[in-house]
């Protein structure tokens, strides 16, 4: 099972957590700074994956921002790999050709796929075309939902 | 400013613009607070904000929250949004309550609520947010509100198939959260998921059966077929014919690992025609691993490689097939020199477990140059590290010279980071496959001399515990480290051992002229100035055991103890020392003098301490061959602990040297009694001094406990807790399971066992709604058994909240055959009124059996040298349950020895082996089992060297049939 999923810039800055397990914010704050120092340190072409206390850290770097992903001993660290691809191609299709501000403007979305595709840690659904229709089909809802008069919300809102 | 997608919140991408544009942290804060304080009084201002306010200013919050700050409202505003009936501000509000909201928050009980309303509302798209939700953040709280619905979701026929999906997940996580979770009789249906249309269903459900498996392996063992055949479609199909779940050329990758996942949870199928399927599915797997690939991309690779290095986990799990591990291991070997890091990686890491096979061992071994190469030229130091764990793991006597030689090398330019792991790792097993001790001293002396900083203390107290043990050494050890200590600058640690091998055996080489008495003292007392306190106090303690060696330097040495330096040295333990040896050596006759300064006796036997470090510092790095491991097996299931470890004692083991390797024939020990010549050469390894002892106890037939009656129940009935018996009984045919249940509190059990040592888990379960106080608990040990097996146990809290679920850790050791159990005792009070259980704390010697396979020919030799009367114990008894050929072999495994098929010239009869391990020996046991269906009874005959073990094995497996 994935004990969690953290995005994050060559900078450092988080851009995504995605817990699969409960911690506090403290601890999960610590893991984060940890898991993001020990990332950034390391060189291309190393191996993608990591020991970890007794986790398995799995991590890749797509265009500024690395995926991470923290799986248990007996969890397949090449599949994991794949998932960090399979989320990142959804992103993608989703937003055409996805950069590193589409995920922070539109956080809840990637929020919203990542729970399509991931559910309590394990992969729900790894066809691409069926996450994509269900995001389409809230994507629908929204677009009836909103209210008519949303022209007044602008400025500081 | 981005485009948002669909037709979204522009105040909230104003807000993240902003944001975004501040030049410091603190304009950051300042915006951040502005923003806060405008939403604090719009949720506070009398007019009423609509839904889509509402949810602009929860996502604000939550945005805010992800950047790192403190959110302390909302909530309410938030746990409102769930009963809106607009999907967009009810997925906000379950947003922001996954990510925000944790399990004590006081507004849960309103959520579960609100998450009922919406499973219970028939729109799939509510009933998916609730799902996701609970998923999210499941509590036990919510298990226990909700373990009706969820349930009634999964197997309904009028579920859409993307409920199910997440319905099993979410099902899944309230397991995890509440194990103990008790939920309808959905349970048989729910392995025919695996028969879904839906690809999605089916991949989802797998997680959950794999979940519901590890709790009860029997109840669900009827999906070991459905997986197989599931399997063999995906495997045997084309790429094209899954459609989307196809995956870069490769079909379903994530089905097919949790399905083979699955799969390890079992052994090898017992059908023939499920096992025969399994094996092609295996093999075509094996197949299009050697296939061109049909992609250049790395994802089609890594799908491909992620299914096949999970087909060799569950080939190295079933550990049957030969022709299946050497095929795996071939493949490993290409993935040895492969381009990517990666495979390189987990080639290194899988042939460990393939290492530990008797059947890949030696196919492993071929592989040895290439590990070597990778020790010294990979780039990255966790790969590195990879290879130091297969060279560990592949070691053995015929190539621990060259190994050890290797690591020692390398270990002069070795990364810090690993140093002190690879300083452990060659002083084990240079202990372990020394045939020649001078061999031994030579590599440890190598070790403080290459890599001193890294020897911890365990290593070097370790060296001299065994020169001081075999007295075959000791001269070589005094010249060897004489000679050490003239290198002018010299490690501490080696100024250690040096100052204490020869304070006991610097007279053998005081012979030489060039190592006579003052020449030694010289020798040593030249580095005394350097050393720190410690070391210099252990020096102190070498020059009086001279005084008593060679007379003869007394006065050079009183001069020394004597010194200002010393009488008046500021630490207090080096004044104390200087000052009584001193008087000790100017009062105290010769004869005193040699009684006090006597040589140290032997060490007792005791696990190498140096082993305890090693899986102190990384338990996952000790390997499942070297002896007393506390490795958590890979995936280990739970139903199988003890049928799966066979595979493990491929090495020769510690006290009994046998001359091969692959020694399985002197596994069980049992050509032990009479004259035994294979036993006295070097005795291996860890038991070194004690284990020349521990040879002839085992021979003798050891101390054994003389308890009168023999049966496991030492204690008057009445001393129990009603009931606590009959669920006891249970647990000797399996390790996992419900101990004890009343009103009040249910304890489950959750054991591994491995060699002489086991963990048992507890879990106490509260199942009122008030707290327990004063909750805690003891174990006495009836009789003899507190000799024979030491228990540790971890403290408990004693409060323990209603629901709540505790779990407590036993570590247990088997330091020598045993008959009775450890009794529990629990003590609490609860509403009041004091609480107090007796149980027995199900640790049977079976427990520390491992199964042993071998063929009709060497069952029948060992069969009948073991003909002496007392080496037998026979019971004819009547069946009380049906006489069930699958269910009698279930029983058989789960008590820890193997079923040898085609070994009985009657099919219906079972034999069995197995050893038990206590920690100084290695006791095996045969069975037999013969049913009478036409009478139904059954004769139960048990041989072992030892009877008294032949009597307990006997009596305890004949309360099960």
């Amino acid at each position: 099972m994935m004990q969690f999923m953290l995005l994050f810039s060559r900078q450092g800055k988080l851009r995504l957590q995605k817990w699969f397990v409960a911690h506090t914010d403290k601890v999960k704050k610590k893991i984060t700074r940890e898991l993001v120092t020990l990332v950034l340190g390391r060189k291309p072409k190393m191996c993608s994956f990591l020991e970890w206390k007794d986790l398995k850290v799995v991590y890749k770097r797509y265009a500024s921002l690395y995926f991470c992903c923290a799986i248990e001993p007996e969890d397949n660290e090449l599949l994991t790999l794949e998932i960090i691809h399979r989320y990142v191609e959804l992103l993608d299709k989703y937003f055409g050709s996805v950069c590193e501000l589409d995920i922070i403007f539109n956080f809840e979305k990637a929020y919203f796929m990542l729970d399509e595709f991931l559910l309590g840690g394990e992969v729900q659904e790894t066809s691409k075309k069926n996450v994509l229709k269900a995001i389409a089909a809230q994507d629908l809802l929204q677009e009836e939902e909103t209210p008519q008069g949303f022209f007044d919300d602008h400025g500081l809102g | 400013m981005p485009a948002v997608k669909g037709d979204g919140m522009r105040g909230l991408a104003v807000f993240i613009s902003d944001i975004r544009n501040c030049k410091s942290k603190e304009a950051e804060i300042k915006r951040i607070n502005k923003e806060l304080a405008n939403i604090r009084s719009k949720f506070k201002g009398d007019k009423t904000l609509d839904g889509y306010q509402k949810k602009k200013y929860v996502c604000k919050l939550l945005f805010i929250f992800l950047l790192g700050h403190d959110i302390d409202f909302g909530h309410m505003e938030a746990v409102n949004l769930l009963s809106s009936n607009k999907y967009t501000e009810k997925q906000i509000g379950y947003l922001f309550i996954s990510v925000l909201i944790s399990a004590s928050n006081d507004l849960m009980k309103l959520v579960i609520q609100c998450i009922r309303n919406d499973l219970v509302s028939r729109n799939p798209i509510h009933i998916t947010l609730a799902l996701q939700c609970v998923a999210n953040i499941g509590s036990r709280e919510m298990a226990e509100s909700l373990s009706i619905d969820i349930p009634s979701l999964l197997v309904s026929g009028d579920t859409i198939d993307s409920v199910k999906q997440s319905a099993a997940l979410t099902l899944l996580r309230l397991l995890r959260t509440a194990p103990d979770l008790q939920m309808g009789e959905w349970t048989s249906r729910i392995i025919h998921l695996l028969n879904d249309q839906h690809m999605g269903v089916v991949t989802s459900a797998a997680s959950l059966i794999e979940t519901l498996v590890k709790k009860n392996p029997e109840e669900y063992k009827g999906c070991v077929s459905l997986a197989v055949s599931r399997l063999s479609r995906i495997v045997t199909s084309s790429y094209t014919d899954l459609q989307d779940y196809t995956y870069y050329f490769v079909p379903a990758p994530w089905l097919s690992v949790k399905l083979l996942r699955l799969l390890q949870n079992y052994p090898p199928p017992e059908d023939p025609s499920v096992r025969t399927r399994l094996t092609e599915c295996l093999e075509t797997i094996l197949n299009k691993a050697q296939e061109p690939p049909k992609s250049k991309k790395v994802q089609h690779s890594n799908a491909k490689n992620a299914v096949l290095f999970e087909a060799i986990n569950l080939i190295i799990h079933m550990d049957s097939d030969p022709n299946l591990l050497v095929r795996a291991c071939n493949q490993l070997g290409q993935f040895l020199q492969h381009k990517e890091t990666n495979l390189r990686y987990l080639a290194l890491e899988s042939m460990c477990l393939l290492a530990t096979s008797e059947f890949s061992h030696e196919a492993v071994k071929k592989h040895q140059d290439t590990v070597i190469t990778a020790l010294k030229t990979e780039r990255d130091v966790s790969v590195r590290q990879r290879a130091v764990d297969l060279l560990y793991a592949m070691c053995d006597r015929t190539n621990a010279e060259e190994i050890v030689g290797e690591m020692l090398e390398y270990l002069e330019t070795a990364d810090y980071s690993i140093r002190e792991e690879m300083v452990l790792k060659v002083a084990i097993l240079a202990e372990k496959y020394a045939v020649d001790y001078t061999w031994y001293v030579d590599v440890i002396l190598n070790l403080i001399r290459i890599a001193g900083d890294y020897v911890s203390e365990e290593v070097w107290y370790r060296v001299i515990q065994i020169v001081i043990n075999r007295d075959d050494v000791q001269g070589y050890a005094a010249k060897t480290v004489f000679e050490a200590l003239q290198a002018p600058a010299c490690h501490e640690n080696m100024v250690k051992v040096g100052g204490y091998i020869l304070g006991e055996f610097g007279n053998l080489i005081a012979g030489d002229p060039r190592s006579s008495p003052i020449v030694q003292f010289q020798l040593l007392h030249s580095k005394y100035h350097l050393c720190s306190p410690s070391t210099r106090g252990l020096l102190l303690s070498t020059y009086i055991k001279f005084i008593n060696l060679f007379p003869e330097i007394k006065p050079q040495i009183q001069d020394v103890l004597g010194s200002k330096n010393n009488m008046k040295n500021p630490d207090v333990e080096l004044q104390q020392r200087s000052i009584e040896y001193l008087q000790l050596s100017s009062k105290a006759t010769a004869d005193v003098l040699a009684t006090v300064l006597e040589e140290m006796p032997p060490f007792p036997e005791r696990e190498s301490s140096i082993l305890a470090k090693l899986k102190k510092k990384k338990p996952s790095s000790v390997p499942e061959n070297s002896t007393e491991t506390t490795k958590e097996p890979k995936a280990m299931p739970a139903a199988q602990i003890n049928s799966d470890s066979t595979g493990s004692n491929p090495q020769p083991s510690l006290q009994i040297s046998s001359p091969s390797s692959s020694g399985s024939a002197d596994l069980l020990g049992l050509d032990m009694d009479g004259t035994a010549p294979s036993i006295n050469a070097g005795v291996g390894g860890i038991s070194s001094g004690g284990g020349g002892g521990d040879l002839l106890v085992d021979i003798l037939g050891g101390p054994i406990p003389s308890v009168g009656g023999g049966t496991t129940n030492g204690l008057d009935a009445s001393g129990l807790t009603v009931g606590a018996e009959e669920n006891f009984q249970k647990f000797v045919c399996k390790v996992n399971g419900v101990l004890f249940e009343n009103d009040l509190l249910q304890i489950g059990v959750k054991a591994e066992y491995r060699q002489n040592l086991g963990r048992v888990g507890l879990f106490y379960g509260n199942k009122t709604s008030f707290q327990f106080t004063q909750l805690t608990t003891s174990i006495s040990c009836p009789g003899q058994l507190s000799s024979q097996i030491s228990i540790q146990e971890k403290e408990i809290d004693p409060v323990m909240e209603g629901g709540a679920q505790v779990q407590q850790m036993y570590k247990v050791e088997c330091i020598s055959e045993f008959t009775q159990s450890p009794i529990l005792n629990i003590s609490f009070t609860y509403s009041g009124a004091n609480q107090k259980l007796h149980l027995k704390l199900p640790v049977l010697l079976n427990r520390f059996m491992e199964p042993t396979e071998m063929n009709a020919d060497s069952f029948f030799t060992r069969w009948k040298a073991l003909c002496q009367p007392e080496q037998e114990c026979q019971k004819i008894f009547k069946a009380t349950s049906p006489q069930d050929t699958e269910a009698s072999k279930v029983k058989i495994l789960g008590f820890g020895s193997s079923v040898l098929e085609n070994v009985d010239p009657n099919p219906d009869n079972f034999v069995s082996a197995g050893i038990i391990h206590t920690r100084n020996a290695q006791t095996g046991v045969l069975i037999r089992l013969e049913p009478n269906k036409q009478v139904q009874m059954y004769r139960l005959t048990v041989r072992s060297t030892k009877g008294e073990v032949a009597k307990t094995i006997c009596e305890l497996l004949e309360t099960q049939f």
